[in-house]
């Protein structure tokens, strides 16, 4: 078993948000309670529809914000209470790829320059040393040597996605967090990139947190599925247990709702009705029990806590007479 | 006769010597029935529906052999008679429904003035049609949802009140161009079966224009898959699924991580689809394609077709060797 590279233990984030002159601040609960253990060279995909705190979750892995509550721990070190020096050094082990790499890169910086940018800040190198390393690099995600030179204009999405990928890369850090870092790319170069995702793990051992909305490229390229909705884990296990037999509603109708290539007549679609709550207003009792075909009174009114069931964690109160 | 039939659609933008964006494509759909159009950015889907609603300006220059929608000549229409046939006979669903609503108007004017200028209904007549409209979109609470504002709506709910005033005159085609990108799985399967209900309920033709082949698969007839500006193969579902003929269409079913289930790594083709200034001179997919032969750089092939539909391929796939 390898080691672990990143602990999260009742990770919480909330937002207060105004309401208006002479209202109380609301808050929002973008994020509750998530916990996972993370071992290097695995992947670990968070899925959920906008607004479930997928991205706050990556902000929060990525030191960008201050979890409210919760544990985080890098590298065995703990994130909160560590002095600016000890967060400097965190910074370099957790790094990020955006969803839109038309806005991640600096579109008046050199590609070269936006590549050695993390060794200038963060190494002793020359700087005859930090473009060998750059070169090295860019050979490696699929760019010529002469696009280093190049500014993000002159490059196409799925090169510019390579691009912030070597970035992110540059520091061999221990965990990656992309955040829907292929929904913006078209099929065949989704396939390009999903390919260098995984080149460059097999070769670093890097851990992957890996954001999606897509169930069939999260199937590709985790380990361990864990999926939210409002803010909230609802279930979290091994890649293909999830995917044989999702036990949370929420999980079934997500699985269900995916378009396939090959589709079966015989199993009709769940139709979940309605859509995501208002987070300011949370329903009462399970956050899903308005839209759940499943619900009873006890969903009503008591929130389910993440249990163990057949392998995996869900957190719903029926799971075992859903699923008999 | 079929309602729609375009014959040798080519659309340039600059002057008559530019390379063309759609590049002499031949399409027909019956009354009824259900075309898919796949292909990825710039490969023309959105400009062939555009060319055909008359809403390419200058500098784009739209020439076509025939372009007959319903028994008219939609070429040599002139703007008063175009904005009969357009919005009432024929009419779209555009892809980010937050930007394809007017924010200053409510929701309930809206569809009103889709029944005003195309129906005639006034006042009272009007309004009770606009909240029918709303009621059949499956909105909730529809009668106060009539003089609520785009923003006051969430991004499902805007495609449904733009799908409402793309019905309010029961089109006899409706063009829907990547109606359900912007949206969740969920909210998209939710899209998806209403548009499907509609088109069965009233006997209208639909277009869907879409990058996702998985969409495809599940609610098409038929499929065109577009390849820089030139249909590259027309099929029908689930035939085109489980036999390619085109080595394009193959890539992009390969490309998706659906298909290598249990792989590490995706097939995808190498490179990117040409732009202007390097445009094969033979076919334009040769550059890339597994199969090329010395001829495909020679001379480009034309749409031929087979038992099954029509591919552009000097050598294609899973055929039997009756055509060439």
């Amino acid at each position: 078993m390898s080691a672990i590279v990143l602990t999260a233990r009742e990770l919480t984030r909330h937002y207060s948000v105004s309401r208006g002159l002479f209202q109380p601040l609301a808050s929002v609960q973008a994020l509750n309670g998530v916990s996972f253990d993370l071992q290097a060279g695995k992947t670990l995909a968070v899925v959920g529809e906008s607004g479930c705190g997928k991205s706050t979750l990556a902000r929060a892995l990525t030191l960008i914000e201050q979890p409210s509550s919760g544990s985080l721990q890098i590298a065995g070190q703990e994130v909160s209470g560590a002095s600016r020096a000890q967060r400097k050094q965190l910074r370099r082990d957790v790094q990020m790829v955006f969803q839109n790499p038309y806005a991640s890169l600096n579109p008046r910086q050199k590609i070269g320059d936006q590549l050695g940018e993390p060794l200038l800040i963060n190494t002793a190198l020359s700087r005859l040393e930090r473009r060998e390393r750059v070169q090295a690099m860019m050979q490696q995600v699929g760019l010529r040597p002469e696009h280093y030179q190049r500014y993000p204009h002159m490059f196409s999405g799925g090169q510019r996605q390579r691009i912030a990928l070597a970035r992110a890369m540059m520091l061999q850090p221990k965990v990656l967090v992309a955040d829907e870092p292929t929904s913006a790319l078209d099929v065949s170069i989704q396939a390009q990139v999903l390919n260098l995702f995984m080149d460059l793990q097999e070769q670093y051992g890097t851990a992957y947190v890996f954001i999606s909305h897509n169930l069939s490229v999260v199937r590709h390229v985790a380990d361990d599925v864990l999926v939210m909705y409002l803010g909230r884990p609802v279930e979290m296990g091994p890649k293909e247990l999830i995917y044989a037999r999702p036990l949370h509603p929420y999980t079934q109708a997500l699985l269900s709702a995916t378009p396939t290539i090959h589709p079966d007549p015989s199993k009709p679609k769940i139709r979940i009705v309605g859509e995501l709550p208002n987070p300011l207003d949370p329903p009462a009792g399970c956050a899903f029990h308005k839209r759940c075909p499943h619900a009873t009174e006890r969903c009503r009114t008591e929130q389910p806590p993440l249990r163990l069931l057949e392998a995996r964690q869900v957190a719903c109160h029926h799971a075992e007479t859903i699923n008999r | 006769m079929s309602l729609l039939d375009i014959k040798n659609l080519s659309v340039r933008f600059g002057d008559a010597n530019a390379v063309p964006v759609v590049d002499g494509l031949d399409l027909s759909v019956a009354k009824g029935e259900v075309l898919a159009i796949v292909g990825e950015s710039g490969s023309g889907k959105s400009v062939t529906m555009l060319a055909l609603m008359g809403l390419i300006d200058a500098p784009g220059i739209v020439s076509a052999d025939s372009l007959q929608f319903d028994g008219t000549d939609m070429l040599r229409l002139k703007g008063r008679q175009r904005r009969h046939i357009v919005g009432k006979d024929l009419s779209m669903v555009f892809q980010d429904p937050m930007t394809a609503l007017n924010p200053s108007f409510t929701v309930g004017f809206q569809i009103e003035e889709v029944l005003r200028q195309h129906l005639g209904l006034k006042g009272k007549a009007a309004r009770q049609r606009a909240l029918q409209l709303l009621e059949r979109v499956e909105i909730p609470a529809a009668a106060s949802r009539l003089d609520a504002y785009p923003h006051q709506l969430s991004g499902g709910m805007s495609q449904r009140v733009a799908i409402a005033m793309a019905i309010a005159a029961e089109p006899k085609l409706l063009i829907a161009d990547e109606p359900t990108t912007a949206l969740d799985v969920t909210i998209q399967a939710q899209i998806m079966e209403l548009l499907l209900d509609l088109q069965r309920e009233q006997d209208m033709a639909l277009v869907l224009i879409t990058h996702d082949l998985a969409v495809v698969a599940e609610t098409a007839q038929r499929v065109c898959v577009m390849y820089a500006g030139q249909a590259v193969e027309i099929g029908q579902v689930p035939q085109l699924f489980d036999a390619p003929t085109h080595p394009y269409t193959e890539a992009l079913l390969k490309a998706i991580p659906e298909h290598s289930l249990g792989a590490r790594r995706l097939a995808s083709l190498p490179g990117i689809v040409p732009g202007r200034y390097d445009r094969p001179h033979g076919c334009l997919l040769a550059p890339r394609c597994p199969y090329a032969q010395p001829r495909c750089s020679a001379q480009r092939p034309a749409l031929e077709a087979h038992e099954r539909g029509a591919m552009r391929c000097y050598f294609p796939l899973n055929l039997t060797a009756e055509v060439v």
